[in-house]
């Protein structure tokens, strides 16, 4: 018998091992972006509605670690994470927004239906910010450092258990 | 009352597939010579089962032509208001459907096998038909237990949830269902190659059996991958035509593995040579097509193709592929000892090319086997990874390149034993144009080592494909060399179309206003305007581009970025313009704000693409030269089959005669049989 024969049925037999692992493990498909512990890239965005002003990365520099949301008023998981954003607004967290391919009617809307934890929203009709931050999807939250540094980065809406883990974030942003 | 026939009609089918194992277990078991009463069976088995399992699909079918919401999978996939044809496609447009697409495509092989293959020895027939019979019974099993397509809901849906809308396409009408043919087809090879083994009868009548099956699943693959290729360029508005991406992958390992068998069949069938690694490759082209159909239904890679994924499916899937990729590879291994060795050969003879592109075509599945499963072995170490074009191009190049300096050389060679000196005249053309093209490109423009080679090996092989035509009488070749010729003048053809897009390609992304001109690559290209449109389940907002070259008449082009909504979803629907020497690629994207005067700017993307077509034209040829291999192999197969039966009629009438006794029609049906049974 020759054992070359054998090699085809091993090189199976290993990859029926690592498949078989992987379909076990449990899927993770958040992807984390690239840019955290970088620098925010530079972006000036103009404003979502007209009684609240634009945003752009000058105005995470300086005072205190700020959160930057991403969301948008279609966006059904934005509605459920925007009593978390007013509990962290309460806490003095300083909140700025960035509305995803919005009309600044259905934002208004959004705003006086759900609440405005935001000292600014900045209007991304294209979705350019979110490609240059990474974001894969709406929402995604920030936390950005008196530097302009992205400290950390949260996928998807902030439920309850995430706002003590943000605040914590937040104060090791302070360093 | 049509789904439950058509689930009635499955079940029947996956009772006749253990039928026909069991049957032919049995008949194996028995001594040689003996006929039990279930084999007789086998072949009415495999053919019935066969026309249950396509009225089993058929039946899928009007569900969703007639819309039927109560059955789960048409409310899952469909919606009263798609257009007719889409609701037809949207049959195989899902996991069910499409897996009951495979197991009928499967069935019909079996079917078509039981039916017309009578020239192989009865035990390897058995042995063949059992395996396809077992193969089968396995994706019933996994239809009718894990993903029913007959499910019916409790409470009828109002309505559907609708089709992706990137699967509205008309491509999606043939593209799927010529890849499952493609692959499901070479089970035929799978099984063939099992019963060779079982039966220890791997002999040249076996390889001429085998081939037109091999080639015919061969045909389908090119043309569905083809057709893929083409859907996706079109299609995804990204302007590419290949994207390496996981599901792509899995279609091109089995033609890979496919190309290879069927290029060592031939060597078997004509040499007697290669016997062991013919098998390796019949069983190996097959467990790639399920490999390919574990990767993308069980989610464990992430893809653009894949569908709802599902874990227990996907263990599913992993106990089918462990049984049949595990079971024949270990027959294999206990068997394949026991195949006596081949006739031997030198290196330089028409084997040694054939074994050479056979191993250089093994390696290049290697290396796209490794990058498609490597994300999911960095991620057992929680690295993830893609892997793209960046590996896959140079890398598989690595071996493509003499694979295809071979390829123009082989077929002007001899069988058994050759010396290059005897054909360097044609060796020195060849030489002298690839290297001629080389150096001119290299010198003209500045493009990519990979462009510049694919360039000039296109030119050496469109030309060397012919050579072998050279000195012979063109009304004498037979079909089959013509096929070979047409084939590879269809890679050198598809390899220009490559070779040419990736190197002469011009693009140009601008964010325009109605009325504005600009240039790309001779071309002088105007958006005329853009309009909101609607059709029947989507709006679009639709361009008209004028493109005009030169003098020439403006050609009117019209992309739209159309929005479905049920499913919500954007799509963008590109427009081509194609000419002789390529084609013009036109997106409309997303509005860009208002200029200085307040006019929309739209975001307009155009590729001039040349002689990208090509690609596809080439892929049709190599399907083409296929099909012409099946009809002179057939026909010449059958022509000599007839031959040999007349003269043993013949000599059966001699006998009688002999015997005092006119040629009785038993004596000739006797003589009927045994040359169809035992090969001459």
């Amino acid at each position: 018998m020759r054992w070359t024969l054998w090699i085809p049925l091993g090189l199976f037999v290993f990859f029926l091992g690592l498949a078989g692992y992987q379909l076990t493990q449990p899927k993770d498909d958040q992807i984390p972006s690239a840019m955290v512990e970088k620098a925010l890239p530079e972006f000036e965005l103009p404003a979502a509605v007209e009684t609240m002003p634009g945003a752009s990365r000058a105005d995470f520099i300086g005072g205190k670690p700020k959160l930057l949301n991403i969301w948008a008023s279609w966006c059904l998981p934005c509605i459920a994470e925007a009593k978390q954003l007013e509990v962290l607004e309460g806490q003095g967290v300083e909140i700025i927004g960035v509305a995803i391919r919005d009309k600044p009617e259905d934002v208004a809307i959004f705003l006086e239906r759900y609440g405005n934890p935001y000292t600014r929203i900045g209007k991304d009709d294209i979705s350019s910010l979110m490609l240059e931050i990474g974001a894969s999807g709406v929402p995604e939250t920030y936390v950005i450092d008196a530097e302009g540094v992205i400290r950390y980065q949260h996928i998807g809406d902030i439920r309850l258990e995430h706002i003590p883990l943000l605040l914590e974030e937040l104060k090791k942003a302070e360093t | 009352m049509i789904a439950e026939i058509g689930l009635a009609a499955l079940w029947l089918a996956a009772a006749l597939a253990a039928l026909q194992l069991f049957a032919g277990v049995l008949a194996l078991r028995q001594e040689q010579g003996e006929d039990g009463e279930l084999a007789r069976l086998m072949r009415p088995a495999a053919m019935v089962q066969a026309l249950l399992a396509t009225l089993a699909f058929f039946m899928l079918m009007w569900c969703f032509a007639i819309t039927d919401l109560s059955v789960k999978l048409v409310a899952a996939n469909s919606h009263s208001l798609k257009p007719m044809l889409f609701k037809v496609t949207g049959t195989w447009g899902n996991h069910e459907g499409s897996m009951l697409l495979w197991v009928a495509v499967m069935a019909l092989s079996g079917g078509l096998i039981g039916w017309l293959e009578k020239r192989l020895p009865v035990r390897t027939m058995q042995a063949t038909l059992a395996t396809q019979g077992f193969v089968a019974l396995g994706f019933y099993a996994f239809l009718l237990l894990s993903s029913n397509p007959f499910e019916r809901l409790p409470i009828p849906a109002p309505e559907g949830q609708g089709l992706n809308p990137l699967l509205q396409d008309i491509g999606l009408a043939l593209h799927p269902p010529t890849l499952y043919i493609g692959y499901v087809g070479l089970s035929v090879a799978f099984s063939f190659a099992i019963g060779a083994l079982l039966t220890r009868n791997v002999t040249p009548e076996f390889a001429r059996v085998m081939r037109p099956w091999v080639l015919g699943a061969w045909v389908f693959l090119t043309l569905g991958i083809t057709a893929g290729s083409y859907w996706a360029y079109y299609e995804l508005g990204w302007g590419g035509w290949w994207f390496w991406d996981p599901v792509e992958n899995a279609s091109l390992m089995p033609w890979l593995a496919a190309t290879a068998l069927l290029h060592s069949t031939s060597v078997l069938a004509a040499r007697d040579a290669l016997r062991t690694w013919t098998i390796m490759l019949g069983v190996v082209a097959f467990s790639m097509s399920m490999l390919g159909t574990f990767l993308v239904r069980s989610g464990v890679l992430t893809s653009v193709h894949a569908f709802a994924v599902d874990p227990e499916r996907g263990s599913f899937i992993l106990v089918l592929l462990a049984i049949y990729i595990g079971g024949s590879l270990a027959i294999f291994a206990l068997r394949a000892g026991t195949v006596a060795e081949g006739k031997r050969f030198a290196m330089s003879s028409r084997e040694g090319a054939l074994v050479f592109n056979n191993v250089m075509l093994s390696a290049i599945l290697g290396i796209v086997l490794l990058g498609t499963l490597y994300p999911l072995l960095t991620e057992a170490f929680d690295i993830r990874v893609s892997v793209g074009p960046p590996y896959f191009n140079p890398v598989s190049a690595i071996f493509a390149v003499p694979m295809f300096l071979v390829m123009a050389a082989g077929p002007l060679m001899r069988w058994r034993e050759d010396k290059p000196a005897r054909i360097q005249l044609e060796l020195a053309i060849v030489g002298a144009i690839i290297l001629g093209v080389l150096v001119l490109v290299a010198v003209l423009g500045d493009y990519s080592v990979l462009a510049i080679l694919g360039l000039a090996l296109s030119a050496g092989l469109a030309i060397a494909s012919f050579l072998p035509l050279r000195g012979r009488k063109l009304s004498r070749v037979p079909l089959a060399t013509w096929g070979m010729v047409l084939a590879h003048f269809g890679v050198a053809v598809s390899l220009f179309g490559m070779a040419s897009e990736s190197a002469f390609t011009k693009e140009r992304l601008s964010a325009v206003v109605a009325g504005e001109s600009q240039q790309v690559a001779g071309w002088n290209i105007t958006l005329e305007s853009v309009d909101p449109i609607a059709g029947p389940n989507w709006t679009a907002m639709e361009a008209r581009v004028l493109a005009q070259r030169g003098e020439g008449a403006a050609a009117v082009m019209i992309p739209q970025a159309r929005n479905f909504w049920a499913p919500a979803q954007a799509t963008s629907e590109s427009a081509l313009l194609t000419r002789w020497d390529g084609q013009l690629y036109a997106v409309i994207g997303d509005s860009a704000g208002v200029d200085a005067n307040g006019n929309q700017r739209w975001q307009l993307r155009i590729w001039w693409k040349p002689f990208v077509t090509f690609i596809w034209y080439g892929g049709l040829l190599i399907a083409f030269g296929g099909t012409l291999a099946i009809i002179g192999r057939v026909s010449a197969d059958l022509k000599r089959r007839r031959a040999v039966l007349r003269s043993t009629e013949k000599r059966a009438e001699v006998e009688a005669l002999k015997h005092g006794e006119l040629g009785e029609p038993a004596l000739a049906k006797d003589a009927h049989s045994k040359a169809q049974g035992e090969p001459a």
